[in-house]
Protein backbone atom coordinates (compact mmCIF):
# COMPACT_ATOMS: atom_id res chain seq x y z
CA UNK A 1 0.00 0.00 0.00
CA UNK A 2 2.70 2.25 0.79
CA UNK A 3 4.40 1.82 -2.30
CA UNK A 4 1.28 2.33 -4.37
CA UNK A 5 0.97 5.87 -2.12
CA UNK A 6 4.63 6.89 -2.66
CA UNK A 7 4.56 6.14 -6.86
CA UNK A 8 1.18 7.99 -6.84
CA UNK A 9 2.57 11.03 -4.94
CA UNK A 10 5.43 11.31 -6.51
CA UNK A 11 4.09 11.22 -9.64
CA UNK A 12 2.10 14.02 -9.32
CA UNK A 13 4.18 15.87 -7.88
CA UNK A 14 6.57 15.65 -10.69
CA UNK A 15 3.65 16.25 -12.96
CA UNK A 16 2.36 19.33 -11.73
CA UNK A 17 6.41 20.37 -10.61
CA UNK A 18 7.11 20.36 -14.73
CA UNK A 19 3.70 21.81 -15.87
CA UNK A 20 4.80 24.86 -13.38
CA UNK A 21 7.40 25.74 -15.36
CA UNK A 22 6.78 24.41 -18.79
CA UNK A 23 2.71 24.33 -19.44
CA UNK A 24 2.31 23.53 -23.76
CA UNK A 25 -0.97 24.91 -23.09
CA UNK A 26 -0.83 27.72 -21.16
CA UNK A 27 1.45 30.78 -20.42
CA UNK A 28 -0.56 32.28 -18.27
CA UNK A 29 1.43 32.47 -14.17
CA UNK A 30 -2.15 31.86 -12.66
CA UNK A 31 -2.03 28.25 -14.13
CA UNK A 32 1.67 27.96 -12.36
CA UNK A 33 0.36 28.72 -9.45
CA UNK A 34 -2.54 26.73 -9.35
CA UNK A 35 -0.23 23.97 -10.49
CA UNK A 36 2.14 24.99 -7.46
CA UNK A 37 -0.48 24.38 -5.61
CA UNK A 38 -0.78 21.01 -6.60
CA UNK A 39 2.65 20.23 -5.89
CA UNK A 40 3.14 21.09 -2.61
CA UNK A 41 -0.55 18.88 -1.71
CA UNK A 42 0.99 16.38 -3.27
CA UNK A 43 4.27 16.91 -1.46
CA UNK A 44 3.00 17.22 1.53
CA UNK A 45 1.30 13.54 0.90
CA UNK A 46 4.72 12.39 0.62
CA UNK A 47 5.77 13.89 4.38
CA UNK A 48 2.75 11.93 5.04
CA UNK A 49 4.45 9.16 4.35
CA UNK A 50 7.55 10.03 5.59
CA UNK A 51 5.77 10.35 8.93
CA UNK A 52 6.68 13.85 9.42
CA UNK A 53 2.73 14.63 10.42
CA UNK A 54 3.69 18.04 11.28
CA UNK A 55 5.64 19.36 8.60
CA UNK A 56 2.46 18.22 6.33
CA UNK A 57 0.30 20.22 7.90
CA UNK A 58 3.35 23.44 7.72
CA UNK A 59 3.47 22.86 4.02
CA UNK A 60 -0.05 23.12 3.23
CA UNK A 61 -0.80 26.13 5.93
CA UNK A 62 2.08 28.11 4.85
CA UNK A 63 2.66 27.30 1.39
CA UNK A 64 -0.90 26.24 0.30
CA UNK A 65 -2.75 28.67 2.19
CA UNK A 66 -0.12 31.96 2.48
CA UNK A 67 2.43 31.75 0.22
CA UNK A 68 0.23 31.09 -3.01
CA UNK A 69 -2.45 33.84 -2.44
CA UNK A 70 0.62 36.01 -2.08
CA UNK A 71 1.42 34.84 -5.29
CA UNK A 72 -1.67 35.59 -6.86
CA UNK A 73 -2.44 38.98 -5.64
CA UNK A 74 1.26 39.78 -7.17
CA UNK A 75 0.21 38.27 -10.47
CA UNK A 76 -3.23 40.41 -9.79
CA UNK A 77 -1.81 43.03 -9.18
CA UNK A 78 1.01 42.98 -12.78
CA UNK A 79 0.06 42.68 -16.12
CA UNK A 80 -0.49 38.90 -17.00
CA UNK A 81 -1.64 39.72 -20.87
CA UNK A 82 2.31 40.58 -22.08
CA UNK A 83 3.66 37.12 -20.91
CA UNK A 84 0.89 35.11 -22.76
CA UNK A 85 2.14 36.92 -25.83
CA UNK A 86 5.41 36.06 -25.40
CA UNK A 87 6.94 32.51 -26.94
CA UNK A 88 9.09 29.68 -25.36
CA UNK A 89 12.66 30.43 -27.22
CA UNK A 90 13.18 27.14 -28.82
CA UNK A 91 16.94 27.14 -28.65
CA UNK A 92 16.82 28.11 -25.20
CA UNK A 93 14.03 25.77 -24.02
CA UNK A 94 16.08 22.86 -25.74
CA UNK A 95 19.46 24.03 -24.20
CA UNK A 96 17.73 24.22 -20.59
CA UNK A 97 16.24 20.86 -20.83
CA UNK A 98 19.30 19.29 -21.96
CA UNK A 99 21.63 21.17 -19.22
CA UNK A 100 19.02 20.23 -16.49
CA UNK A 101 18.64 16.40 -17.74
CA UNK A 102 22.47 15.99 -17.42
CA UNK A 103 22.58 17.55 -13.86
CA UNK A 104 19.93 15.13 -13.05
CA UNK A 105 21.65 12.10 -14.14
CA UNK A 106 24.47 12.86 -12.99
CA UNK A 107 23.38 13.57 -9.24
CA UNK A 108 20.82 10.17 -9.83
CA UNK A 109 24.20 8.34 -10.64
CA UNK A 110 26.44 9.56 -7.85
CA UNK A 111 23.13 8.64 -5.04
CA UNK A 112 23.08 5.61 -6.28
CA UNK A 113 26.78 4.55 -6.68
CA UNK A 114 26.91 6.10 -3.10
CA UNK A 115 24.54 3.05 -1.57
CA UNK A 116 22.90 5.36 0.74
CA UNK A 117 19.71 3.52 0.81
CA UNK A 118 21.64 0.60 2.87
CA UNK A 119 23.45 2.45 4.69
CA UNK A 120 20.57 4.14 6.20
CA UNK A 121 17.49 2.04 6.90
CA UNK A 122 15.42 4.04 10.02
CA UNK A 123 11.64 4.29 10.63
CA UNK A 124 11.57 7.62 11.80
CA UNK A 125 9.56 8.99 14.69
CA UNK A 126 6.28 9.59 13.96
CA UNK A 127 5.06 11.62 17.04
CA UNK A 128 4.87 15.57 16.86
CA UNK A 129 5.74 15.95 20.78
CA UNK A 130 9.64 15.12 20.43
CA UNK A 131 9.82 17.69 17.27
CA UNK A 132 8.25 20.74 19.36
CA UNK A 133 10.75 19.51 22.36
CA UNK A 134 13.48 19.47 20.30
CA UNK A 135 12.39 23.09 18.44
CA UNK A 136 12.06 24.75 22.23
CA UNK A 137 15.07 22.97 23.68
CA UNK A 138 18.03 22.47 21.30
CA UNK A 139 16.88 24.77 18.69
CA UNK A 140 15.50 27.69 20.71
CA UNK A 141 17.96 30.51 19.92
CA UNK A 142 17.44 29.71 15.91
CA UNK A 143 14.06 29.94 16.62
CA UNK A 144 14.01 33.52 18.36
CA UNK A 145 16.82 34.38 15.24
CA UNK A 146 14.29 33.41 12.48
CA UNK A 147 11.06 35.41 14.56
CA UNK A 148 13.28 38.52 14.25
CA UNK A 149 13.84 38.05 10.50
CA UNK A 150 10.11 37.58 10.15
CA UNK A 151 9.70 40.99 11.80
CA UNK A 152 12.84 42.57 9.32
CA UNK A 153 10.48 41.10 6.55
CA UNK A 154 7.84 42.74 7.90
CA UNK A 155 9.36 46.24 7.82
CA UNK A 156 11.33 45.41 4.25
CA UNK A 157 8.02 44.51 3.24
CA UNK A 158 6.41 48.00 4.29
CA UNK A 159 9.22 49.94 3.41
CA UNK A 160 9.44 48.41 -0.73
CA UNK A 161 5.58 48.46 -1.27
CA UNK A 162 5.34 52.33 0.53
CA UNK A 163 4.84 54.91 -2.69
CA UNK A 164 8.37 56.79 -2.98
CA UNK A 165 7.23 59.95 -2.24
CA UNK A 166 9.91 61.64 -0.04
CA UNK A 167 12.42 60.86 -2.88
CA UNK A 168 10.72 62.11 -5.47
CA UNK A 169 10.11 65.52 -3.98
CA UNK A 170 14.09 65.61 -3.07
CA UNK A 171 14.42 64.90 -6.51
CA UNK A 172 12.51 68.59 -7.35
CA UNK B 1 10.15 -3.86 -3.31
CA UNK B 2 10.26 -1.38 -0.59
CA UNK B 3 10.73 2.39 -0.71
CA UNK B 4 13.66 3.20 0.05
CA UNK B 5 15.98 6.72 0.74
CA UNK B 6 17.47 6.23 -2.62
CA UNK B 7 13.61 6.42 -3.74
CA UNK B 8 12.56 9.86 -2.08
CA UNK B 9 16.37 11.18 -3.09
CA UNK B 10 15.57 10.90 -6.48
CA UNK B 11 11.92 12.35 -6.68
CA UNK B 12 13.53 15.35 -4.73
CA UNK B 13 17.04 15.38 -7.60
CA UNK B 14 14.40 15.89 -9.93
CA UNK B 15 12.29 18.14 -8.43
CA UNK B 16 14.87 20.73 -7.91
CA UNK B 17 16.07 20.26 -11.43
CA UNK B 18 12.32 20.89 -12.27
CA UNK B 19 13.06 24.31 -10.70
CA UNK B 20 16.23 24.98 -12.31
CA UNK B 21 14.66 24.37 -15.17
CA UNK B 22 12.42 26.79 -15.10
CA UNK B 23 14.94 29.48 -13.48
CA UNK B 24 16.65 28.56 -16.90
CA UNK B 25 13.97 28.80 -19.66
CA UNK B 26 11.25 31.21 -18.41
CA UNK B 27 11.82 34.85 -18.12
CA UNK B 28 8.52 35.69 -16.23
CA UNK B 29 10.04 36.94 -12.77
CA UNK B 30 6.80 35.30 -10.96
CA UNK B 31 7.33 32.15 -12.41
CA UNK B 32 11.38 31.93 -11.77
CA UNK B 33 10.19 32.90 -8.42
CA UNK B 34 8.67 29.87 -8.38
CA UNK B 35 10.66 27.85 -9.74
CA UNK B 36 13.16 28.94 -7.12
CA UNK B 37 9.99 27.45 -4.67
CA UNK B 38 10.39 24.14 -6.10
CA UNK B 39 14.15 24.05 -5.54
CA UNK B 40 13.85 25.03 -1.89
CA UNK B 41 10.61 22.20 -1.40
CA UNK B 42 12.81 19.53 -3.25
CA UNK B 43 15.29 20.01 -0.59
CA UNK B 44 13.04 19.96 2.51
CA UNK B 45 11.82 16.95 0.86
CA UNK B 46 16.03 15.50 1.05
CA UNK B 47 15.98 16.66 4.51
CA UNK B 48 12.43 15.07 5.55
CA UNK B 49 13.85 11.70 4.05
CA UNK B 50 17.08 11.60 5.70
CA UNK B 51 15.68 12.57 8.61
CA UNK B 52 13.07 9.64 8.66
CA UNK B 53 15.17 7.22 7.71
CA UNK B 54 17.88 8.14 10.34
CA UNK B 55 15.60 8.06 13.18
CA UNK B 56 16.62 11.54 13.73
CA UNK B 57 14.31 14.66 13.89
CA UNK B 58 17.18 17.45 13.23
CA UNK B 59 16.08 17.51 9.54
CA UNK B 60 12.60 18.07 10.52
CA UNK B 61 13.15 20.95 12.38
CA UNK B 62 15.51 22.40 9.95
CA UNK B 63 12.71 22.35 7.10
CA UNK B 64 10.63 24.19 9.76
CA UNK B 65 13.18 27.18 9.88
CA UNK B 66 13.92 26.50 5.79
CA UNK B 67 9.70 27.10 5.62
CA UNK B 68 9.71 30.02 7.52
CA UNK B 69 12.80 32.00 5.73
CA UNK B 70 11.04 30.78 2.57
CA UNK B 71 7.84 32.87 3.53
CA UNK B 72 9.76 35.68 4.56
CA UNK B 73 11.95 35.63 1.20
CA UNK B 74 8.79 35.35 -0.57
CA UNK B 75 7.47 38.24 0.97
CA UNK B 76 10.15 40.48 0.35
CA UNK B 77 10.94 39.01 -2.97
CA UNK B 78 7.49 40.00 -4.08
CA UNK B 79 7.46 43.28 -2.92
CA UNK B 80 10.49 44.39 -5.02
CA UNK B 81 8.71 42.40 -7.76
CA UNK B 82 5.80 45.13 -7.60
CA UNK B 83 8.43 47.91 -6.84
CA UNK B 84 10.07 47.02 -9.91
CA UNK B 85 6.79 47.00 -11.71
CA UNK B 86 5.95 50.58 -10.42
CA UNK B 87 9.07 51.48 -11.64
CA UNK B 88 9.48 50.02 -14.68
CA UNK B 89 6.40 48.75 -16.19
CA UNK B 90 7.56 45.13 -16.75
CA UNK B 91 8.43 41.48 -14.85
CA UNK B 92 10.38 40.35 -17.73
CA UNK B 93 13.85 39.72 -17.35
CA UNK B 94 14.71 40.61 -21.01
CA UNK B 95 13.65 43.88 -20.40
CA UNK B 96 15.86 44.80 -17.37
CA UNK B 97 18.99 45.05 -18.93
CA UNK B 98 19.66 48.53 -17.71
CA UNK B 99 23.08 46.85 -16.19
CA UNK B 100 24.36 45.50 -19.57
CA UNK B 101 27.32 47.23 -20.69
Amino acid sequence: MQEILFYIFSALTLLCGLLVVFNPFSRNPVTSAMFLVLTIISMSGLFVLLKAFFLAAVQILVYAGAVIVLFLFVIMLLDVKDEERRRYQKFGTFLGFAAVTGLAMLIINTIKQSGVSHALTGDGVAETKPLGKLLFTDYLLPFEIVSILLLVAMVGCILLSKREETAEAEAE
Amino acid sequence: MTIGLEHYLIVSVVLFCLGLLGVIIRRNLIVMYMGLELMLNAANLALVAFSHFRDNLDGQVMVFFIITVAAAEVAVGLALIVALYRKRQTNDVTDLTSMKL
